[in-house]
């Protein structure tokens, strides 16, 4: 296996709970997780809803603040404490680290062009010196989330959900990110594109030698697409094991109660 | 009598860059204490059908002429394009009708707590005290399996879950007993073990309320066992329309086999993932003739599909497809 590109030792979160200043009480959203993400796998979490697993990808975004335990990041050229970061490392990280959302509606602008939409993280971060190499840069990503070029001049309104994903896509990918966190992100879309995303996402870990964490609740495209799955159940970790190893073998009681509960397209007469 | 009727929905949005056809000439019915589900792939047309229903489409819709829809409540027929009055359409919106969005987030206001706009809304659609109303609103919470519901009724959407907003959306949208509920992919952010749980709930209302449900999702193994009868739309059409377990076994419709087909199969691992070949049209770039004839591999060129619409032909007891009766004839 290969070496770890995220490594997390008895990571918590918490938040506040009930208003009062005084007796501020926490509730403990991500309860001692030590995780490793091997560079370049896809990694899935699952769990039930309300573990943590957002809360957990968040975390290692530097999205929400981490109350104890450690992780690091590191990807061979550069190494980061993620709960201790200068500004000057967490703007590096943004560019390493990306989010891709759930909902590609509510994360495209629509008033924005689609070539300004994934531009615009390449601007932000002044990767380019001008303007025709930023086109360039986006050609190019566009081309491989397999984009139609003669629609970047477009709005996202005039395209099908599964379209506006790549778009979603081809943005969180244009900085060139190593590690991506994929959460729920291709929960709302149909089954036909949903195979068509799943293809592009393992294709890229392919040939770019991405590592992706795939936040998912659906099992059968865990199964499909996940190298390694992690269990979440009340903030903890219960069970982690390679995918076959998982499916062929389930130990924790809730991945045995989630493997039942699938439903099937058998109708009983 | 019926429900619902809708008949011959057209619906079209004006936009910058010309006009947009979302629905295209759509008919169908639905029973009380029935649930009907809605698929088809993004952008085919669901969501605007349903709202459709409420009146609650963007500014920037134009609806048909002959569209037409009537819902029959209380002995009376109402005809839902013709209301225009606020008070009028709070009949549809939340009344008789009561809808679960499909963006959990966006349907509760951001600094209100989750349980005051589920009082408020309880207070604006039924008779029940503000006591009652939090009782219930307590209660649902609980049904829809959120642990600690009373805790939960403080919160708000922010300090949710993903599965959590979505549950409290379903409890709120249930607590008002409505004649029709519309579900518009209520289920995607939850795991297969709550899916189930509220997947229950919703048949035990339907069964003690007669409720009818809409029920639109992209999930077929969610279609298959929730649904009484199915529609699947593509492009703003429907492609195929019947009993649930007729359509499901035996598919007409090459769209349908092929959603059925991009299932992920669970018992074979290795098998790849087959998604429909093609991609979804832009909605200003409507094919000719059968809306779905570009991805569709079953054809071969030239065929009449390219240049002429197929009317819904019926392929059994109930059971229309849209295609050419001579394609229907050698099926058995
Ligand atoms: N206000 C609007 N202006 C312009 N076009 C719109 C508007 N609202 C919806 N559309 C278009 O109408 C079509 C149908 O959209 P709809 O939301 O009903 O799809 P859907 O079947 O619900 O898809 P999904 O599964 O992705 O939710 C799409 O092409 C969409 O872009
Ligand atoms: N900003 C916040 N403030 C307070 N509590 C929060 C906040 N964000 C998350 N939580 C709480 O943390 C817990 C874990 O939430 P999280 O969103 O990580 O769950 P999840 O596993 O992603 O669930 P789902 O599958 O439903 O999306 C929940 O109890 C949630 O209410
Ligand atoms: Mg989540
Ligand atoms: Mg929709």
């Amino acid at each position: 296996m290969s070496e770890p590109l995220i490594k997390t030792q008895d990571l918590r979160v918490e938040f506040p709970i009930g208003g009062g200043v005084f007796n501020r009480r926490v509730m403990t959203a991500v309860d001692g997780v030590s995780l490793e993400i091997p560079k370049g796998s896809f990694f899935g979490v699952v769990g039930e809803s309300g573990s943590g697993k957002t809360t957990l990808g968040r975390a290692l975004l530097n999205a929400v603040p981490i109350a104890s335990g450690s992780a690091h990041y590191d990807d061979g050229e550069l190494q980061l404490d993620l709960a201790n970061m200068s500004p000057k490392e967490l703007k590096a990280y943004r560019r390493r680290a990306q989010l891709i959302f759930q909902d590609p509606y509510a994360a495209l602008s629509p008033r924005m062009t689609v070539r300004d939409i994934i531009a615009e993280p390449i601007e932000i971060m002044k990767l380019t010196k001008s303007r025709a190499e930023t086109d360039d840069r986006v050609r190019e990503i566009a081309a491989k989330c397999r984009l139609n070029l003669e629609h970047l001049r477009r709005f996202p309104h005039a395209f099908s959900g599964g379209q506006r994903q790549r778009i979603s896509i081809a943005r969180a990918l244009a900085c060139g990110p190593q590690f991506v966190v994929a959460d729920e992100a291709v929960a709302a879309l149909d089954v036909s594109i949903q195979a068509d995303i799943l293809n592009l996402l393992k294709s890229l870990q392919r040939d770019l030698g991405l590592t992706f964490m795939f936040i998912s609740h659906d099992l059968s495209v865990v199964a499909h697409t996940c190298d390694h799955v992690a269990v979440m159940y009340r903030g903890k970790i219960v069970e982690s094991a390679p995918t076959r190893e998982l499916f062929a073998n389930p130990r924790h009681a809730y991945t045995q109660k989630l493997l039942s509960a699938i439903p099937s397209l058998e109708i009983a007469d | 009598m019926s429900l619902l009727d809708v008949k011959n929905l057209t619906l079209q949005f004006k936009t910058d860059e010309g006009l947009i056809t979302a629905v295209d000439d759509v008919s169908f019915s639905l029973n009380k204490g029935e649930v009907l589900g809605l698929v088809g792939e993004s952008g085919s047309g669901k969501s605007v059908t349903a709202k459709a229903l409420m009146k609650l489409n963007a500014s920037n819709v134009v609806y048909g002429d002959n569209s037409q829809i009537t819902l029959n409540v209380e002995g009376q027929a109402v005809d839902v394009m013709a209301l225009r009055r606020p008070r009028d359409l709070r009949v549809v919106r939340g009344g008789a009708i009561s809808m679960i969005f499909q963006e959990p987030m966006a349907s509760f206001a951001p600094a209100i707590s989750i349980g005051k706009q589920m009082v408020e809304q309880l207070l604006i659609h039924t008779d029940l005290s503000k006591a009652q109303a939090k009782e219930l609103s307590i209660e649902m919470l609980d049904r829809v399996g959120i642990t600690e519901p009373a805790t939960r009724f403080n919160q708000y959407a922010f300090e949710m879950s993903g599965g959590m907003r979505q549950r409290a959306m379903i409890a709120m949208a249930l607590s008002t007993k409505p004649k029709l509920l519309i579900a518009d992919e209520p289920t995607t952010a939850l795991d297969v073990t709550i899916q189930a749980q509220v997947i229950d709930l919703m048949k035990d209302l339907v069964a003690e309320f007669q409720m009818g449900i809409i029920f639109i999702t992209h999930d077929l193994g969610v279609v298959a066992q929730t649904a009484d009868k199915v529609a699947v739309m593509y492009l703003g059409r429907i492609m195929e329309q019947g009993p649930v377990r007729d359509v499901i076994r035996t598919p007409a419709h090459a769209y349908t086999r092929g959603l059925l087909n991009a299932l992920p199969k669970l018992d074979d691992l290795d098998a790849p993932l087959m998604p429909i070949p093609g991609d979804i049209p832009s909605p200003l770039e409507r094919p000719s003739g059968c809306v779905f004839h570009p991805r569709n591999p079953e054809l071969r060129p030239g065929s009449r599909y390219e240049v002429e619409r197929p009317p819904l032909t019926e392929v059994r007891p109930g059971h229309f497809a849209a295609l050419f009766p001579e394609d229907v004839a050698g099926e058995s």
